[in-house]
């Protein structure tokens, strides 16, 4: 029987594809990838490449250790190459932190009052739940992509024109 | 391929104005072929060795009936899905979220053109039950229209026993993430998801989890990759992870997508691994508007106003990104929502 590879991406090795356009605009695809934004962005910069409303995909370059974040609703990661550790903890008082209302992840500048709740330590390919009423962050040893599901927020960074296909 | 169980409440919309049809009949066994016929308002459905055919008022019209068995299969385990389901480029369902338009040539410029083209209007729960009822009693013993064509059995012949299992499979539908108590179990071999052939080198560990005691059903992670290389289906994303409206579900790809999807939303795909070339036409006309090849690591979007088919010549994992919102078709309608979700 064949043996199959199957290609996955990393921030150092990936190949793109691309638009061929017969009678359209490449930017309607807003065609990204994920490993080029994470390679060419700031660590722990939090870049979306899918938009859908209010909600958004964000993509980021995993290195050191990132600023504590804390979101009103759940957000999810997933380590798409490398090591990503995931650090939680349970606010006392959530609402305070960031308004219920609120939406998207919001960077705090120290860490609030909380118990640990735990970590999760992400290998290629593994998703985390970052749930809500939590202060989370992340570390990494060695560069790293991640994307995360969530809501465009104060943390989201907007470059489409950067990161997309413009040219037929 | 993956709606969100529950729509909500709205208003649902009647764009062509047609009233609602309630004939619905299921025939007896052909004596020859085996098989039953079925007729939902004016169309009637009927198979033979090789082909689908349905009648309409304005003519007929013949599908090959593995093409046209693998479509129906989607169109039935995704609940008719977002917008239109092209079985091909002249027969389908548009979906309005409570009541469902089922159409020949009716997003085929040539039928259209023509005056040939044909759409009625039903209730979603009708229609869904007679076809359900088709392709079970379509579907022979050993074939499984949501399997690669090399991983089952033929569709073609006279009526030889069934497949309920298969046609029958529950959609997988995460509450909030797969493997968190409660919610949708991972896969494992001991589960019946054996990893798929094509997946073997991929690495089945897990995330490393330490949860300080109170807080196990939050501190979670699974391995979505080795969760995806024991899909026993191709082209039928499940939820996985939901962030209120924003469903990520991914899926394994193998072939070609079985229907040609029209968008009535933005759609969202990331590759996760391999490759898939996607047919992008205009949703209304049928024409080729674009060409997407997608590798590991892509992100593209599919507008609002398209119809898309895919072609993944290696299994590969794709990951289908929707909002669920059922407020979205009616804001694209009035034009109060852009269909390409970025401007820059």
């Amino acid at each position: 029987m064949r043996n199959y590879t199957t290609v996955f991406g990393s921030i150092d090795n990936y190949v793109k594809g691309g638009v061929e356009v017969l009678d359209d605009s490449p930017k309607n695809y807003v065609f990204s990838n994920i490993f080029e934004v994470a390679a060419t962005s700031r660590p722990y910069e939090r870049v979306a490449v899918a938009k859908n409303f209010e909600y958004v995909i964000e993509c980021a370059r995993a290195e050191g250790t990132s600023p504590w974040y804390a979101c009103a609703h759940d957000e999810f990661a997933l380590a798409m190459d490398g090591t990503v550790e995931v650090h939680l903890v349970k606010l006392d008082d959530a609402d305070a932190v960031v308004d219920p209302e609120a939406e998207g992840a919001h960077q705090l500048d120290e860490l609030p009052a909380g118990r640990k709740m735990g970590r999760v330590v992400l290998g290629k390919g593994h998703m985390a739940l970052l749930p809500q009423g939590s202060a989370y962050r992340f570390q990494a040893e060695k560069p790293a992509t991640m994307m995360i599901q969530t809501i465009d927020g104060p943390v989201t960074v907007h470059k489409w024109a950067e990161i997309c296909q413009t040219e037929a | 391929m993956a709606m969100k169980e529950d729509m909500g409440d709205h208003a649902i919309s009647n764009p062509n104005n047609l009233p609602l049809q309630s004939d619905f009949e299921i025939f007896p066994a052909d004596n020859e072929t085996g098989y039953r016929a079925f007729k939902a308002g004016s169309f009637s459905f009927s198979r033979d060795e090789y082909f689908a055919h349905i009648e309409y008022p304005k003519g007929s019209y013949t599908m090959p009936i593995d093409a046209f068995l693998r479509a129906l299969m989607r169109d039935v385990a995704w609940g008719f899905f977002y917008g239109t389901v092209n079985f091909d480029t002249v027969f389908g369902t548009v979906n309005y979220y409570g009541e469902v338009e089922m159409f020949v040539g009716a997003s085929n410029e040539a039928y259209r053109k023509a005056g040939r083209d044909y759409t009625e209007r039903f209730r979603s729960d009708e229609l869904m039950k007679i076809f359900r009822e088709m392709v079970g009693d379509w579907t022979n013993e050993g074939y499984d229209p949501f399997a690669a064509p090399m991983e089952t059995g033929v569709p073609w012949g006279e009526k030889k026993g069934n497949n309920d299992d298969a046609v029958g499979r529950q959609r997988v539908t995460a509450k909030r993430m797969v493997g968190l108590p409660g919610d949708t179990p991972k896969r494992s071999d001991e589960g019946g998801h054996p990893v798929n052939r094509m997946f073997r080198d991929v690495t089945q560990d897990e995330p490393k989890v330490e949860a300080e005691p109170g807080f196990e059903h939050e501190v979670a992670g699974f391995n979505l990759f080795a969760y995806l290389s024991r899909s026993d289906v191709t082209w039928n994303p499940s939820v996985c992870s939901v962030v209120r409206e924003s469903l990520f579900c991914p899926t394994s790809e193998e072939f070609i997508l079985p229907v040609e999807h029209g968008n009535d939303r933005v759609e969202w795909f990331v590759q996760l691994s391999d490759e898939i070339m996607w047919q992008v036409k205009d949703k209304e006309t049928g024409r080729p508007r674009a060409n997407v090849t997608m590798k590991a690591g892509d992100v593209a979007c599919m507008p609002a106003d398209i119809r898309h088919q895919g072609f993944s010549a290696k299994r590969s994992m794709l990951l289908v990104w929707e909002n669920g919102s059922p407020r979205i078709p009616d804001l694209v309608r009035k034009g109060e929502a852009p269909v390409v979700p970025v401007e820059f």
